[in-house]
């Protein structure tokens, strides 16, 4: 299908580009820019006046729940979800069941995903078998089989011998490691951040140094094996300056947020919300403005959505019973344009946290120049709506943000120049 | 809309007991008079009033407990209801049935209100989110949250002894950390203006950030104790040995067991008190748990009167009918 997409504000933060102009895509490829292609012919033209024309989203974090937690979700319905929302890659984390630890299971995801058709899935590899912290997973044949990285998810290696020879040997595969940073004695039965909300409700906690001291560890590792190495969805202020001061000193290291970190605090857990309990924990207030502004100086490039969709009954339980995590491929877009609102980014800024910045992590590229593959996200910026439990898409409609009003809505997804997804045609 | 207090109506009545904190001074004088007036309801021959007559009371314990369990029911019996309680251990939510599926069966047998004992913080506020309009939800202890009647009735016993909350200086010593009860008096006593609340135990033992909720912390006993007007002696679990929290209990009872001799520093007619059962020898002494200055059972018999005030409360009888009612009998 040759797809014409007319009168859009093209913004590829990856060229510098920020202009109105035409974009022309055919066999999957951008052909054109501008002035229509001598001989092209568009079987489709988008209308996209007054509309911001950007690559598909790249979000580094969303548990699809597939194999083994069906019943909460599965592949097809959350990267279907994730069409809606601009996201045309997304990145699951290995803590599967089965393990993402041989190609089998990563074959698995993969062959789901391209049937289902609506978003690439990359897969991190298991770091260690069956994340038990003890032998090295596979990672020569995870990385054939596909795998963009290596990743304990949210089980810690204790045994920090281990975590060495697991970087030294990722770092032999090229392969970069996902870390989590969190100790797990400090964090040990706890479900809030240590401080004035978990003393007032009796929420066991999680203190900052949890974060941090695992942090300070995994840094030294870092450099002693020269790994290439990634920190997910990082919580403290504390955190992201022991971050920074590593980039200072020629560690290459990056690190994301996930998008309700930037927004919520540990006042937000109320009464006992089980929507606002997540891991790591909400912080306070100090450490999202610290999140924000880590965000602005590029110690953390990227945004996550940490996307946890989860069935009713996991949030229906008392707070400390109940499961963590946001369904949050929905509001991944609308959360970053309001930091744009709140002139913590700028818009183009903005975008490449959500596209290039996250590419570029994963191995991969997210341009529109000519030649670039046609993942492209469409969306009008003035729109407003409101997340409800029936416009979601996802099978989990966990999300503290239900009863939002946001600003800009995605019009339409191509994924390889296939229209994925519009609100009308 | 989220954050609303759950436990209050439109008008600003109580309509569930959940947790002291947001609860109005006036609300917790008023549940105090209204226990005054039940308080002579024992003595009488016929124990009863028929305030909840026709009523339904499920007494819903997920945690063992003797005391509060005996004295809830006592007080719902003492007011006419019918009492029902449910053996949880030996009922469905082992086989899986969640907490709220079984709380929809036991609303289809038309009761009229659950008082709740759970083991995680915030159970009470769940099951009174999802009950039916007409259901009160009393919290009878959930984690380390809340046990607001029994802070409740520490309020009720202190203001039998002394005259005025305000000028009083009161130190409560021990687990902190881990103590619903400690957390329900630290808001009552903070609500009803008294001058100095002091918390005293080590740092293990003391939440960070426990100052926000208007409390000094005392690392020393003597210190802690010096001219105070009540003492309040919480329970030290004995796993608390295992989470390195502290090396033995013989220490903690050198450092921080209530003596004779420790108490000497405090205000000569002070008041000592324990929310129960008592471990004698490792955090109070037999003689001073027995001794003149020790309310402790007082505080028991207080629990009847002050769990009746908020059971008729929270079903909506105005307190005034209770007492010309009661006095008929």
């Amino acid at each position: 299908m040759k797809i014409s997409i007319l009168g859009g504000r093209l913004i590829d933060p990856a060229n510098g580009l920020d202009q109105i102009t035409d974009v022309h895509i055919a066999a999957g490829k951008i052909i054109g820019l501008g002035n229509t292609p001598a001989g092209f012919e568009a079987g489709q033209c988008i209308n996209a006046n007054g509309q911001i024309v950007c690559p598909g989203l790249v979000d580094l974090r969303a548990c699809l729940r597939e194999p083994s937690q069906e019943y909460k979700a599965t592949i097809a319905s959350e990267t279907c979800a994730a069409a809606k929302s601009g996201i045309t890659t997304l990145v699951c984390p290995p803590d599967t069941d089965p393990v993402a630890d041989t190609p089998a299971v990563v074959d698995l995801i993969h062959h789901r995903s391209m049937q289902a058709g609506f978003a690439r899935v990359l897969s991190l590899g298991a770091l260690t078998q069956n994340l038990e912290g003890k032998q090295l997973a596979e990672m020569g044949a995870l990385k054939a089989a596909g795998c963009v990285g290596v990743s304990n998810a949210h089980t810690a290696v204790k045994n920090t011998q281990v975590m060495r020879r697991a970087m030294e040997y990722a770092s032999s595969q090229d392969l970069p490691v996902f870390l989590h940073a969190e100790d797990p004695s400090l964090a040990n039965g706890g479900c809030a951040h240590e401080g004035a909300v978990s003393v007032r409700l009796g929420l066991p906690g999680i203190p900052e140094i949890a974060e941090s001291i695992a942090v300070a560890r995994e840094l030294q590792l870092i450099e002693q094996t020269g790994v290439r190495a990634h920190f997910c969805q990082l919580s403290s202020e504390r955190a992201v300056k022991m971050i920074a001061r590593a980039q200072h000193d020629g560690l290459s290291v990056t690190a994301d947020v996930a998008a309700h970190q930037l927004f919520l605090t540990e006042m937000d857990i109320g009464y006992f919300d089980s929507q606002c309990h997540v891991r790591p924990p909400l912080r306070t207030q100090r450490d999202r403005d610290g999140l924000r502004t880590a965000l602005k100086r590029g110690t953390v490039s990227s945004i996550c959505s940490d996307h946890q969709p989860h069935d009713t009954a996991a949030k229906l339980a008392p707070f400390p019973s109940s499961a963590p995590g946001i369904s949050a491929l929905e509001t991944l877009l609308p959360l970053v344009l309001r930091l744009v609102d709140e002139d913590v980014l700028s818009l183009p800024e903005a975008i490449a946290c959500l596209t290039c910045h996250p590419a570029q992590i994963v191995g991969m590229g997210s341009h529109l120049a000519v030649g670039d593959c046609a993942d492209v996200c469409i969306f009008d910026p003035e729109q407003y709506w409101e997340l409800t439990t029936e416009n979601m898409v996802s099978q989990g409609h966990n999300s503290p943000f239900l009863g939002w009003e946001f600003k800009g809505r995605v019009t339409h997804t191509l994924l390889a120049g296939h229209i994925v997804f519009s609100t009308k045609t | 809309m989220r954050r609303r207090n759950l436990q209050l109506d439109a008008q600003g009545h109580l309509r569930h007991l959940l947790t002291i904190e947001g609860l109005k001074r006036q609300q917790i004088v008023d549940i105090l008079d209204t226990a005054e007036s039940f308080i002579t309801v024992g003595d009488q021959q016929v124990r009863k009033v028929p305030l909840l007559r026709g009523k339904t009371v499920v007494n819903l314990f997920f945690e063992a407990s003797t005391r509060t369990l005996t004295t809830f029911e006592l007080a719902a019996k003492r007011l006419s209801a019918d009492v029902l309680k449910i053996n949880i251990n030996t009922s469905a939510t082992v086989k899986g049935e969640s907490l709220l599926d079984m709380l929809q069966n036991l609303e289809a047998m038309q009761c009229d209100m659950f008082v709740v004992r759970h083991g995680d913080s915030g159970a009470a506020h769940l099951i009174a989110q999802h009950v039916a309009p007409h259901i009160s939800v009393i919290n009878a202890g959930d984690g380390r949250h809340a046990h607001p009647t029994q802070a409740l009735l520490d309020m009720f016993t202190i203001r039998r002894h002394k005259s005025e909350f305000a000028p009083l200086t009161v130190a409560i010593v021990g687990d902190i950390m881990h103590s619903r009860v400690a957390r329900s008096q630290i808001h009552a006593l903070t609500t009803l203006g008294i001058s100095d609340l002091r918390v005293v135990a080590p740092k293990t033992l003391i939440p960070t950030q426990v100052e926000g909720l208007g409390v000094h912390v005392y690392h020393n006993m003597k210190e802690g104790l010096h001219d105070a007007d009540v003492v309040i002696m919480l329970r030290l679990q004995k796993e608390r040995m295992q989470g390195a929290l502290l090396p033995s209990e013989q220490e903690y009872f050198q450092d921080y067991g209530l003596t004779n001799e420790k108490l000497a520093v405090a205000k000569p007619n002070v008041l000592v008190m324990h929310p129960g059962p008592i471990n004698r020898g490792v955090e109070i002494d037999s003689e001073v748990a027995d001794g003149p200055r020790s309310v402790i059972l007082e505080q028991v018999s207080n629990g009847i009167a002050v769990r009746m005030a908020v059971m008729s409360m929270v079903l909506g009888r105005p307190p005034i009918n209770t007492e010309s009612e009661g006095a008929a009998q």
